[in-house]
């Protein structure tokens, strides 16, 4: 069925599609939307689920994370500070091999209070041992949770994921999109079998002190996970083609990169808008590109290594800030680089926080700036991208 | 012949880590016992996070899930929804935390799950104290206390704050049922906890759990210590169904209050104008509630 639909209502239609039974969320600004049709779907009957209404982000988790050890598969969705209360337990649920999918839309932390767009709130869950996603259109926010679930419950994989979506650019914007059928989902997607469930007649502890001798194990196993889940996001993105004849380019999606001059790398929406400022620009002669960056946990360094092959600058775009060094995708993409020869210059640059509209014009203006510095080093490492300046205001 | 009450199987094993003289221990047993084998647990931070022994051990031969300190309600809200889906309503699913993960961290997701009416076990086994690190205050911690946070010192800085009342707390969830219970009265706890099998919804139980270590008592008198609590209605035996109150114990003759603080070295500090002080809350919290019960009779 073919709709036209915001991406949250493309969030909820996935996680109706993919057979969610536990959902547990609170409501925040920009997810409501998100959960409000979850409510509608289980209350009219469309959906087959329990909703807990819980009284916060971190019992939403918290219940996800129970729900999943019983054996339900669970969904919930959050943004920003609703994010950033439930760190303790996103840690807990990767601990706890609960496969939880989490839809986040992307929205500034305060103070001061912000509802727009910006990364800070994932980028900030980078070490909680989620699969992290971050959307380019609506159509693959909802195929990305299908797929999430897919490789989350795994038995050798059994990893939680956030499928991100940048707030109001994709929350709020509606798009024609695809909502498969249930039935046709079904046979991409398996029901959850987890290798134990927390149930009567199994009397064993879920979660217990572990001594040091053991702790750095059980860490590991969590590790293999993550870096299998690397090779098995690119398999389920292939078959996610041949299933429902789509599919978003495995882990980091190139856009004319191969023998680029400059290419900017990012992650969300601000990758479309790269993408015709490319085509404009590619018309005039430049050779410029632009590598998406899909997942960001498991971080994709073989591609971006391959990318570091194909073009003559980089600029990270990032729509965060790590603050005391650099933009996160970009202290990583150069920590990826390190250990290769022939690496181009990079540079971080920080644009787009709290909602700014990352415009064609900014974006062709840097990419002049990568390619000026081709062949000679990026000189300014992180450069802020047009301040105004608060003084005098 | 009086007929035993409580079942015979035994559902915690005699392998725990707890200290000599641990309430907690007890009201596991004595809980576990009443709700039976179809039953699953789930455990915040506290003593009982780490009674069972490390992994790979274990202690109970039902499942444990261990959970996040301020967590046990949202976590029982969780599994009740799962078994719901699952088909399986009849899993008595039990919340099982200290008073410090139910009265101060984890009041917040115990209150949702109450307020949402889900069908759940919980209980708070009230040691008073944060134990499992080493004494702290809680909420729950009485008046007059020492702990090792309210260590008095040259300013008499004791625990200067009443103890929270968790049933009234409960009550005013309108919960269908909430009872006080003790490990000097197991009879009572296995009946009240089996009554709970039968209402739909959350049901509380305050367990008075004594903590030899942190109270400064002699580890054989945990229950002595038990019964004088009730029978000094520092503590008294009590449910409300329904927002009815009932009293399961009323002693023939109240001891002094006293005579309980006497016996534990965390009351000992404390002189005559501070012991009558007690007596007074105390008297004052036992007429309020035989007047509720009295007063809640023809309802």
């Amino acid at each position: 069925m073919r709709k036209v639909i915001t991406g949250n209502s493309a969030s909820a239609y996935g996680a109706k599609v993919s057979r969610a039974e536990v959902i547990a969320a609170y409501p925040i600004t920009p997810q409501t939307s998100i959960v409000e049709k979850i409510a509608d779907f289980v209350a009219n009957k469309e959906m087959d689920a329990k909703f807990i209404k819980v009284e916060s982000e971190h019992s939403a988790m918290a219940a996800c994370i129970s729900a999943s050890m019983a054996g339900a598969r669970t969904y919930t969705a959050t943004s920003s500070h609703g994010l950033l209360l439930m760190h303790e337990m996103l840690i807990w649920a990767s601990g706890s091999r609960a496969p939880v999918v989490m839809s986040n839309v992307n929205r500034a932390n305060g103070p001061p209070w912000s509802v727009w767009a910006d990364q800070h709130d994932t980028m900030a869950q980078r070490d909680t041992g989620w699969m992290q996603f971050y959307c380019e259109s609506n159509q693959e926010v909802l195929d990305t949770i299908i797929q999430a679930y897919r490789v989350g419950e795994q038995r050798d994989i059994m990893t939680p994921s956030i499928i991100i979506e940048d707030a109001f650019v994709l929350s709020h914007t509606a798009e024609p999109v695809d909502i498969p059928d249930i039935g046709v989902v079904d046979k991409f997607l398996p029901p959850f079998d987890p290798p134990s469930k927390v149930i009567p007649g199994e009397p064993y502890g879920y979660g217990s002190l572990v001594m040091p001798d053991l702790y750095m194990d059980f860490r590991y196993k969590i590790a293999e996970s993550m870096d299998l889940a690397r090779d098995r996001l690119r398999q389920v993105d292939r078959d996610f083609q041949k299933h429902f004849g789509r599919s978003y380019g495995g882990l980091v999606e190139f856009y004319e990169c191969e023998g680029a001059d400059a290419v900017i790398l990012t992650a969300g929406t601000a990758a479309s808008t790269a993408k015709d400022v490319v085509d404009k620009m590619r018309r005039e002669g430049k050779k410029v590109g632009v590598a998406r960056m899909r997942v960001f946990r498991p971080f994709p360094y073989e591609e971006v290594r391959k990318l570091a092959k194909m073009a003559g600058a980089i600029g990270v775009l990032d729509r965060s800030y790590c603050f005391g060094y650099a933009g996160p995708i970009a202290c990583e993409v150069m920590g990826a680089l390190y250990n290769i020869s022939d690496r181009p210059p990079i540079r971080s640059y920080i644009a787009g926080l709290g909602g700014r509209d990352i415009t064609p014009e900014v974006l062709e203006r840097l990419f002049d700036e990568i390619l000026a510095f081709k062949g000679k080093g990026s000189g300014e490492e992180v450069k802020w991208v047009d301040l105004k300046g608060l003084e005098g205001l | 012949m009086a007929k035993a009450t409580i079942p015979e199987e035994e559902l915690m094993l005699s392998g725990h880590v707890g200290c000599l003289g641990c309430g907690a221990t007890l009201t596991m047993r004595y809980v576990l016992k009443a709700l039976g084998k179809n039953t699953v647990i789930s455990v915040p931070a506290c003593c009982w996070a780490v009674m069972p022994g490390p992994y790979p051990l274990r202690c109970l031969e039902i499942p444990m899930l261990y959970n996040a300190f301020e967590t046990t309600g949202a976590s029982i809200s969780g599994l009740r929804a799962a078994y719901d889906m699952k088909g399986r309503p009849d899993i008595n699913v039990l919340g099982f935390a200290g008073d410090g993960g139910t009265a101060d961290i984890g009041i917040q997701s115990l209150s949702g799950a109450v307020e949402r009416g889900d069908n759940v076990f919980y209980v708070m086994y009230d040691n008073e104290a944060y134990m499992n690190t080493g004494v702290q205050r809680s909420s729950s911690t009485p008046y007059g206390a020492w702990t090792t946070t309210t260590p008095g010192g040259t300013t008499g800085d004791w625990k200067r704050q009443p103890k929270k009342n968790m049933m009234e707390i409960m009550v005013a969830h309108r919960i269908p049922y909430a009872a006080t219970a003790s490990v000097a009265y197991p009879e009572d706890m296995v009946k009240k906890l089996r009554k709970g099998i039968d209402v739909r919804g959350p049901k509380f139980y305050h367990i008075y759990a004594p903590c030899p270590t942190g109270w400064r008592l002699s580890p054989d008198k945990t229950i002595e210590i038990s019964k004088l609590a009730t029978d000094s209605c520092i503590f008294p035996i009590y449910e409300v169904e329904n927002g009815i109150y009932t009293i399961n114990r009323k002693p023939a003759k109240k001891v002094p209050v006293r005579d309980y603080l006497r016996l534990q070295g965390r009351f000992r500090h404390l002189g005559e104008e501070e012991l009558n002080r007690i007596q007074e809350a105390v008297d004052w919290d036992w007429k309020l509630l035989l007047r509720k019960e009295e007063f809640m009779k023809d309802m």
